[in-house]
């Protein structure tokens, strides 16, 4: 066992693995930033716009809500000319995740009393000051918990950028494996793995679950 | 000469010439997915229930089920089982990877989804059921499960529309499923136009009806005052 650990982890494997990590991150911070701007624009234009964009966000919406996150990565990565196939992937990821965030803010939208809207309009409000001012802070209250959910999901999905070959964090845990030949070594290799992905989004969940709790105690 | 158009015309009368391997590709992911599902309805049920149970010892078995399933990415877990038990001389074909992988995955949303339902039951229908001599299984068994799965029909739903989605991970692991052989054909011939798109219309297929029908379902309920389950946590 320690033998195996000390063929595993030397130090340019473990800077390799880390460099994956980083990657990985990256990815996903940016990610997430860029599909909680774009979901929060689709999931207020679908609930409040009836008639052409409304449709076209809510036709949006449904199509990537119901088609594989891996097919997205493909497609992008080989119909869009140019760019690196890093970012192309992302670019799916970023497009997927976006569609979840929508349907999100959505459900908080629709948890807001209409009373507030009426009550900011009645006090000279025009729409959408009533939206930035009053009706976006308390829906992004409402919906911490679910978005950071979904933060754990999108590092998760990361993951899935692998099977295009990016050198994030588990693409370079199995050029690592490739290395080795030990099952013991193989064993080492996906538990670390595992342990590195668990304790980011366990320690997320955690969060999750605490917000939650304490704002179902305050209700 | 052809068009070079990814869309062009002549690149879908190909791929129709080619049907039958996304053909056998679809009947695929369709066979892993109902058979994923019904492991992790199975495992979801169990965990579910223990995840409620007085005792700690089995809570915390379901809490540590539910924790390292959720936490660790499906492919990983595909990985180890496809890699790594191959190396410790479990050969498991892709097939069985696939129920499997994917079933045991989804389990553990199921399980916090039944979890849910059975914290959302009013705790008189356990007491009237105690008071009436029905013991905890009969208790679960006649009164609390059977009641439990109108209100968590939509989640569920939702779980399956997920759980179709992410066998397509089988495609890494050269899985024969709808996405691989959609794109073993488009890589082969260049056609990835098409080949994606069919791809993307037989899951949508799939996928939209289950989806459609959580949503209406989960109106009806709420329309009637019923218990909704409604867990934010459990999105994946």
């Amino acid at each position: 066992m320690i033998e195996s650990m000390k063929t595993v982890f030397t130090q340019p494997n473990v800077l390799f693995l880390l460099d994956g990590l980083k990657t990985s991150l990256l990815i996903s911070l940016a990610v997430v930033i860029l599909s909680i701007i774009f979901g929060t624009l689709l999931g207020l234009v679908r609930n409040y716009e009836r008639r052409f964009f409304g449709k076209v966000a809510g036709f949006y919406i449904e199509l990537f809500r119901n088609t594989p996150l891996l097919l997205w990565m493909l497609g992008c990565a080989f119909l869009i000319p140019g760019s690196t196939i890093l970012v192309k992937g992302s670019f799916a990821l970023f497009l997927y995740t976006a569609a979840v965030v929508a349907e999100i803010v959505r459900g908080g939208l629709n948890a807001i009393p209409k009373g507030q809207f009426e009550a900011a309009h009645s006090q000279g409000f025009s729409f959408f000051q009533s939206l930035w001012y009053i009706i976006l802070p308390q829906t992004f209250k409402k919906i911490i918990p679910s978005l950071l959910s979904q933060v754990i999901t999108t590092i998760k999905d990361t993951s899935f950028l692998a099977g295009l070959g990016i050198m994030e964090f588990t693409r370079s845990g199995q050029v690592i494996l490739g290395k080795v030949t030990k099952t013991s070594e193989v064993f080492l290799i996906y538990g670390f793995l595992a342990l590195v992905y668990f304790l980011i989004c366990f320690t997320l969940s955690v969060l999750v679950r605490n917000w939650h709790n304490r704002n179902s105690e305050n209700v | 000469m052809n068009s070079t158009n990814p869309f062009a015309l002549w690149r879908w009368e190909a791929l129709f010439q080619n049907f039958d391997n996304v053909g056998s590709g679809f009947l695929r992911t369709f066979q892993v997915a109902v058979l994923a599902l019904a492991l992790s309805l199975i495992v979801g049920m169990i965990i579910g229930i223990l995840s409620t149970a007085q005792n700690w010892v089995p809570r915390s078995i379901a809490r540590v089920y539910v924790e390292i399933f959720q936490n660790i990415p499906l492919l990983i877990q595909i990985f180890f089982m496809y890699n790594g038990l191959a190396m410790a001389g479990l050969v498991l074909s892709e097939f069985t990877i696939g129920v499997v992988g994917v079933g045991l995955y989804h389990g553990a949303y199921v399980g916090e989804v039944v979890r849910a339902g059975i914290l959302s039951m009013p705790k008189g229908q356990h007491e009237a059921a105690y008071s009436q001599g029905f013991n905890y299984t009969q208790t679960m068994r006649y009164i609390i499960l059977p009641q439990m799965v109108k209100s968590i029909l939509p989640p569920l739903t939702n779980q399956a529309v997920n759980l179709i989605k992410n066998t397509s991970v089988l495609a890494i692991i050269a899985g024969a499923d709808l996405m691989y052989a959609a794109d073993s054909y488009a890589s082969s011939s260049l056609n990835y136009g098409p080949a994606y798109v069919l791809a993307g219309l037989l899951y949508f297929l799939l996928c939209f009806p289950l989806a459609t029908f959580s949503r209406k379902y989960e109106e009806k309920l709420k329309k009637n005052d019923s218990i909704v389950v409604d867990i934010p946590e459990v999105m994946e």
